[in-house]
């Protein structure tokens, strides 16, 4: 069975929001209808955005880390907003594992929104239908598409790629591998709702310098004869004794 | 487009034109073209496919954001070490290995303990240094003489077309004595000192930095810095081991300027990238001089794994381009005879009168700012203002928002612009603003340009300009209109032709007078530098069929081609030809035939800069027949300092620091361009309005709260806003992100929009001039003229009981324009998706 | 949790509904066993059907304002053997429905024995549609109950107290209004159903207070260091990623300040169960005024405890909305 998902590496998210705008772009402009934005130009500008990228501070000065953490559905593997739907609108599919809102059939109950614990829902204001990621479901298996564009949107605008699409069922699919290799983890495991997206951690590179290996026989300042030699006429064991 | 606008500013004859890299980064062009003849921006960049360790300082965003997002994140994956040297710990820094925080401004400090722990540990590319760079070169120290602090020269035979003449010595090791340099066989001390036959004492150029960098210890810089002095020795150590220990070898042959073969092309895998952090202090240029020969200890110049120049760089030390050195270039009806902008080599190439007084509105190039080579535009509305050295006529403004963003001390500056003399006129009379948008800028402008977008228009990113190349050779790029233009607007290009040809400045039209150019497009491919030149704003398809790169005829197809081609061009040089191109002979020689350069002589890299000595001699009554006016004799003694040295920024000297304690920053959020992004609905969600962060303890200390409103001052203004904490800034430090405040009505948003209400604008504090004797100058680099953005000194406090939750300043609110709808409170796109 | 008023109406409306139903009922079954005088069936359950009715219409109203696509609201019933909302969405206009017959059956006074109990007791319709609708008001409060109980990452509803409250909340509130109607239409069955009011109120306060004591005490589960798998005791979130707010940050947040909630939760405390206490007391040997009051009064409280019931629960979503820069 196949399950896509998402894996984010927050070792190289710079926070450059790239992926944020460009999901909005993709989803507003889809079949499924416009993401509404209220006072788009006045006091308070808010909307409907399937994907958020926040900011952490982690530790205390100086030996802070800032983390940008990028935020969507996480297409749960148990996903717990599915069930609690009245209408059947929200499902997860057998064949790829996404989960989706079928907009036509919700009622805008926001009942499932309380289900995930994860904050990943949004109620479109002006559709009044419960909104979230699709995982590009319309990009990902459009076959009028170059292959290489069958990605999420988001994944194609991000910089650094810090989004990596893949099944992460398959184990040999470079999302598992990357799970598997860079101790990817999931959101919120206390909760049991086994997300299929997973997060790449932090990894840090050190450099170790052995002492003896700062001064090599090959010192160019020898060559300019800055570790000097003693004058000849300095004293010697010579002048003292005799073997 | 500087190509154009430079062009036309100089066939209308006008001394008085600058771009922006004056209040942008001219310190980062200057302070590495005037050390390696080629710099970070678009000229040049880190080699991060390579490089083992990547060392970024004072970078939030740059010029080349995405590439450099793209390159970060490989370089991270294939286990590259990053450390970055910021205040701020924020976007790059975040994902950094290590972070060493650092106070803003005293960059210099680090650097020259790092080269004084380099070359204490032995820990430079010597053989790098001996060959590439004036290292080895001779200097005068005989303080008597007229000669002191100038590189002793000999007798050479010269070719034609010598630029910087093969005319130094080396103090040879075999032979202990005096030798040309690069002589076969030689190899010259780096160290010592020693006499030439006639008596004169001479020191190499490495000896006199040693000298320098002896009491730049690292427990001297952590008291200036922060920085403990185990880091900096430990960053030290990492940089110079990596270089030294894992050299990079790639099997490309190569011919050196002193025709030597060598069968590979070498690196030392230490890339370095900085930009406005260092670049926007009026001490940047001195430590981007400290930071270029740093990378050149380490042997990392054009090498692989280090920093690589784009064409059309490397360029000789300084480039040829000269500003005229006389008023009298300056004729009513006749082109500027000369570049506006240019490189000053000595004090010879000064734009100034016979009295020493600056000949342009901005004072560029004159004795205040001397190698001021983008300009000062931060300055001329102020000069203008008071008519010093002169008042003007007009002032055209073209996508700069200089009432607000892009000036220094907003407040003042806009009363300015509205002011009246005496006799009842405008002191800046006409005023012409070419906008696309509804900046604050318009609000005050005569006549409004209104420009097209990006979208609508052509345009070329021309070698003329700011190049587009990559490491592997030159590139050059065009776009053309992909919506039809709305409204009624023209693009400024299309204004600027048409305006020439009226106005029938030599450069538009034919001999008899008669319109040489249709339009844009059509200058575009038939503007020749001069006639038969071949070399015209594109470089690709050139050639009447389009057979010819970088010279050749104009071609009448060259649009189509570049649009068949995905609108770029870019031209791959051979292998041999894309590494070590300052001393490489077959680039050189090949970058002379194709009239990139003119001379192809090598550009060896100044550790000791004879160009600023030539200014501290002149100053200090030595040598060359210009001087400065006395009062500006100190500071140029002072400042063109031919080693690099550090000193306290220009405003932190005339500050009290302990009523200013904290120094004031900005950064570009990734998510914003300058000011006009606001404008974006989706944008503007994520970027409402900003805060003023402020280390937690700092603000503590102060009774501060996270969310509080609270007083910044200055000693030149204050400003209402709100604070927050933050554990990823240095504790002197605070900071904010640039211009997301805006004048409440501005860019068409709402008067109550949060980014008038609760957003604000940090450049009311700083201000555009400093205090110096009874006079005042430039809050400026002493040599560059670079904006001093990030020198500003500053107190927080909490506002009163009772002070209302809005920013201060507040400013009159900006009209709409006649014709301009109002806004909707919904938006909704209702796109289907092409199928 | 942001509370809607479309809900706080919803459930306190249909909860006296089903309490007063309960009442009914269950004074028809002490009459039937003769433990009480029989009061007239035509006025007293007639009408007291149609005030169950009432207010569960007017529920049912309220509850369209929660939906953004009302016009679609029969869709709901789709997912009845997994969502307990779909099952209220099923089991309410059920209990209407009982509800309505059974009020008709008295109203229209039809009482055809169907059949006879061992021990000679007559069974009419009304006594099957009660029994009916006594199954389908517990049913209701259950799904209802339940709607919130099952949410496991909201902690303060994911109990069995939150279904005994929603019972014993709601079953209070019928009572007391019971008796208010009683003292108005069927003096006799006063006492009774105002002793009861009270005896339910006074476990409402148990167990409602059980919760609070519950909830005051919980550790929430979820943490910064699980919701972003970092580490470290100390982090912070700088921003959440946009500034003006979101669906996010208006559903989960009750935007109050914690003085508010406190005055909610004493305000209920005391309308719930302190003041009707003595009111239904007082009430029981009859006056119209004391028992409308009293339910008046716990009405109102209801309403409180129900908004706080939605402000108490801290979602861990939130964790995720926290700042602004
Ligand atoms: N405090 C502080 N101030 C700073 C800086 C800082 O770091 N801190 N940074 C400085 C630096 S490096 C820079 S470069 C400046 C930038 O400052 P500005 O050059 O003023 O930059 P923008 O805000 O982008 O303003 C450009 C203007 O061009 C207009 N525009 C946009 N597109 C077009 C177009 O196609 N045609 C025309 N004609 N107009 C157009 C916009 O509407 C806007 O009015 O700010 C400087 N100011
Ligand atoms: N998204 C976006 N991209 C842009 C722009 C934009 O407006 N938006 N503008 C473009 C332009 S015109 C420019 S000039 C570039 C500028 O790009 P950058 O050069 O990256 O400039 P800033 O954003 O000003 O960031 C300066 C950094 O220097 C740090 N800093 C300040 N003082 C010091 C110091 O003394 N020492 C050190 N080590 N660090 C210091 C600040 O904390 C900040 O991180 O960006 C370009 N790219
Ligand atoms: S993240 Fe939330 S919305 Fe997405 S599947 Fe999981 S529970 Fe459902
Ligand atoms: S809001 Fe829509 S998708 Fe969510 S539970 Fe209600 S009907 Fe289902
Ligand atoms: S997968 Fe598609 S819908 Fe989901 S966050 Fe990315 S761009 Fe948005
Ligand atoms: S586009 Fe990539 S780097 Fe940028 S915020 Fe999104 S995940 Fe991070
Ligand atoms: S703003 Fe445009 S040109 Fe600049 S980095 Fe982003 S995509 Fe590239
Ligand atoms: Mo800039």
């Amino acid at each position: 069975m196949t399950q896509l998902a998402l894996v984010i590496d927050l070792n190289v998210c710079v926070g450059c929001q790239a992926c944020v705008t460009s999901c909005k772009e993709w989803n507003t402009s889809g079949e499924a209808g416009p993401m509404g934005d209220q006072n788009p130009y006045g006091a308070d500008p808010t909307g409907t955005f399937f994907n958020r990228v926040q900011t952490f501070e982690v530790g205390e000065f100086p030996n802070t880390e800032t983390v940008h953490f990028p935020k969507s559905c996480l297409h749960c593997e148990d996903p717990p907003c599915v069930p609690v739907c009245p209408t059947g609108a929200s499902y997860k599919r057998k064949e790829d594992g996404i989960v989706l809102v079928d907009y036509d059939k919700c009622i805008g109950c926001k009942y499932c929104s309380w289900a995930c614990p994860y904050g990943a829902r949004e109620l479109d204001e002006q559709q009044q239908v419960m909104k979230k990621c699709t995982l590009c479901v319309d990009r990902i298996y459009d076959m009028t598409m170059a292959e290489a564009d069958r990605k999420p949107s988001c994944v194609k605008a991000c910089p650094t790629s810090a989004r990596l699409f893949g099944d992460v069922h398959d184990p040999e699919s470079a999302v598992s591998i990357a799970i598997r290799e860079s101790g990817g983890y999931a959101l919120m495991p206390e909760w049991g709702t086994h997300p299929a997206n997973h997060y790449l951690p932090r990894r840090k590179t050190r450099i170790k310098i052995h002492e003896d290996e700062l001064e090599r026989a090959d010192n160019p300042l020898k060559v300019d004869r800055q570790l000097p030699k003693p004058a000849m006429s300095e004293p010697t064991l010579d002048d003292v004794t005799t073997w | 487009m500087q190509a154009l606008t430079g062009m036309f500013a100089r066939q209308f004859g006008t001394p008085n034109y600058a771009a922006h890299g004056g209040f942008c980064s001219v310190n980062m062009a200057a302070g590495m073209i005037y050390t390696i003849g080629g710099s970070f921006w678009e000229f040049g960049g880190p080699d991060l496919d390579r490089a083992k360790l990547f060392v970024m300082i004072g970078t939030a965003e740059d010029h080349h954001s995405n590439p450099l997002k793209i390159a970060l994140s490989k370089f991270k994956r294939d286990g590259g070490r990053f450390i970055s040297i910021n205040p701020v710990r924020t976007g790059y820094s975040a994902i950094a290995d290590e972070w060493v925080p650092i106070r803003p401004g005293t960059d210099g400090a680090l650097l020259l303990a790092i080269i004084h722990e380099i070359i204490a540990t032995g820990l430079y590319d010597r053989e790098f240094l001996v060959q590439y760079s004036n290292a080895g070169q001779l200097i005068n120290v005989d303080e008597a003489n007229d000669e002191f602090g100038f590189f002793v020269r000999t007798e050479v035979p010269t070719e034609e077309a010598c630029y910087e003449p093969q005319d130094k010595l080396w103090w040879d090791r075999s032979t202990d004595r005096a030798v040309v340099t690069h002589s076969p066989g030689a190899d010259p001390f780096l160290l010592g000192e020693f006499k030439l036959p006639d008596g004169t004492p001479v020191k190499p150029a490495f000896q006199l930095l040693q000298e320098r960098v002896k009491e730049y210890t690292p427990e001297w810089a952590a008291q200036i810095t922060g920085i403990p002095a185990e880091t900096i020795r430990r960053v030290a150590h990492e940089m110079g081991v990596t270089a030294r220990d894992q050299k990079i070898e790639l099997p490309i042959a190569w011919t050196d300027s002193w025709g030597r073969e060598h069968d590979t092309v070498t690196g030392n895998p230490v890339a370095f990238h900085a930009m406005r952090g260092l670049a926007a202090h009026s001490n940047g240029f001195q430590t981007i001089r400290a930071m270029s020969i740093l990378m050149s200890l380490l042997g990392t110049i054009d090498r692989p794994g280090g920093f690589r120049h784009k064409a059309p760089f490397p360029r000789p030390i300084p480039p040829c381009a000269r500003t005229p050195n006389d008023p009298r270039a300056v004729q009513p009806n006749r082109p500027l005879d000369g570049m506006a902008l240019g490189w000053p080599s000595d004090p010879d190439d000064l734009f100034v009168n016979d009295d020493g007084s600056p000949v342009r509105i901005d004072k560029a190039f004159s004795w205040e700012y001397p190698l001021s080579v983008h300009g000062l535009m931060h300055n001329a509305i102020t000069n203008a203002w008071r008519g010093d050295p002169y008042r003007i006529d007009t002032l055209l403004i073209f996508m700069a928002n200089m009432a607000w963003n892009s000036t220094m001390n907003a407040v003042e500056v806009r009363k300015m612009l509205n002011d009246k003399a005496e006799d009842g006129e405008y002191k800046i009379p006409f005023l012409v603003v070419c906008d696309a948008f509804h900046s604050e800028m318009t609000a005050f402008a005569d006549l409004i340009l209104p420009d097209t977008t990006y979208l609508e228009r052509h345009d070329v990113m021309s070698m003329l300009d700011r190049p587009i190349s990559e490491f592997d050779g030159p590139v050059d790029s065009v776009r053309v209109p992909v919506v039809p233009v709305s409204g009624d607007c023209k693009p400024f290009q299309e204004v600027l032709i048409e305006l020439g040809t009226r106005l029938k400045l030599p450069a538009f039209v034919t001999k008899e007078g008669e319109r040489k150019f249709r339009d844009y497009p059509d200058f575009v491919v038939n503007w020749e530098s001069e006639p038969g030149s071949g070399i015209g704003f594109l470089a690709g398809w050139r050639g009447k069929g389009g057979e010819k790169s970088l010279r050749g005829e104009p071609n009448p197809n060259q649009w189509e081609m570049y649009k068949k081609n995905n609108c770029v061009f870019h031209y791959e040089l051979p292998k041999s030809y894309q590494y070590m191109r300052n001393w490489n002979k077959g680039y050189l020689e090949w970058s002379q035939r194709n009239r990139i350069t003119r001379y192809a002589e090598p550009i060896l890299i100044h550790i000791y800069s004879e160009v600023l000595q030539r200014f501290r001699a002149a100053a200090q009554g030595k040598g060359f027949s210009r001087r400065p006016p006395e009062a500006l004799k100190k500071r140029v003694e002072t400042y063109f300092d031919p080693l690099p040295f550090y000193y306290d920024p220009l405003e932190a000297q005339v500050t009290d620091k302990h009523q200013y304690p904290l120094a004031a920053v900005t950064q570009r959020p990734m998510a914003m361009y300058h000011s006009w992004d606001s404008q974006n609905a989706w944008l503007r969600q994520i970027h409402t309005h900003n805060y003023l962060y402020v280390n937690a303890q700092t603000a503590q200390r102060q009774g501060i709260d996270d969310g509080d409103w609270i007083w910044v001052e200055s000693q030149w203004g204050k400003v209402k806003c709100m604070a927050r904490h933050s554990e990823a800034v240095e504790p002197g430090t605070v900071w904010t992100w640039n211009a997301i405040g805006k004048a409440a009505g501005a860019w068409n948003l709402t008067p109550d929009a949060n980014e008038s209400q609760k957003g604000f604008l940090l450049n009311h504090l700083i201000s555009e001039e400093l205090p110096s004797g009874a006079a005042r100058i430039s809050n400026s680099d002493p040599i560059t003229g670079q904006a001093a953005w990030y020198d500003v000194r500053v107190k927080i406090y909490k506002v009163g009981a009772g002070e209302t939750a809005i920013t201060s300043p507040q400013f009159e609110t900006m009209k709409p324009y006649p014709g301009m709808k109002a806004r909707s409170s919904i938006l909704a796109y209702l796109g289907i998706k092409a199928k | 949790m942001h509370p809607a008023f479309s809900v706080i109406f919803l459930t306190t409306l249909i909860g006296a509904a089903q309490g007063l139903f309960l009442a009914l009922f269950t004074a028809q079954s002490y009459a039937a066993f003769k433990l009480l005088p029989q009061p007239d069936a035509h006025a007293f359950y007639g009408q007291g059907s149609l005030l169950a009715l009432v207010l569960l219409v007017a529920g049912l109203a309220a509850s369209f304002f929660h939906l953004g696509h009302p016009e679609r609201a029969w869709r709901a019933a789709a997912k009845w053997r997994t969502s307990w909302l779909s099952r209220e969405v099923i089991v309410l206009p059920a209990f209407m429905g009982v509800v309505f017959l059974y009020g008709l059956a008295h109203w229209l006074d039809w009482h055809p024995v169907l059949m006879t109990l061992p021990g000679g007791l007559p069974v009419d319709p009304s006594a099957i549609l009660g029994v009916a609708g006594t199954v389908l008001a517990f049913a209701l409060f259950v799904c209802t109950a339940m709607i919130y109980a099952c949410l496991k990452f909201l902690a303060e509803w994911h109990s069995p107290l939150t279904v005994i409250n929603y019972i014993l909340l709601g079953g209070a509130s019928g009572f007391t209004l019971a008796a208010a109607f009683a003292a108005a239409t069927a003096p006799e069955l006063v006492g009774f159903l105002a002793g009861w009011a009270a005896i339910i109120t006074l476990l409402g306060l148990l167990s409602r207070g059980a919760s609070l004591i519950r909830n005051a005490r919980l550790k929430p589960k979820s943490t910064l260091q699980t919701a972003i798998g970092i580490k470290h005791p100390k982090i912070v979130q700088k921003t959440q990623g946009f500034m003006g707010g979101s669906f996010n940050t208006r559903e989960f947040f009750h935007g109050r300040p914690v003085a508010v909630l406190r005055g909610v939760k004493w305000f209920f405390i005391l309308g719930v169960f302190l003041v009707p206490l003595p009111l239904l007391l007082a009430g029981m040997q009859g006056g119209v005024a004391l028992l409308a009051g009293a339910f008046a009064m716990q009405y109102l409280g209801l309403l409180a405890e129900r908004w706080y019931f939605f402000a108490q629960a801290n979602h861990p979503q939130n964790l995720y909305y926290q700042s602004i820069a």
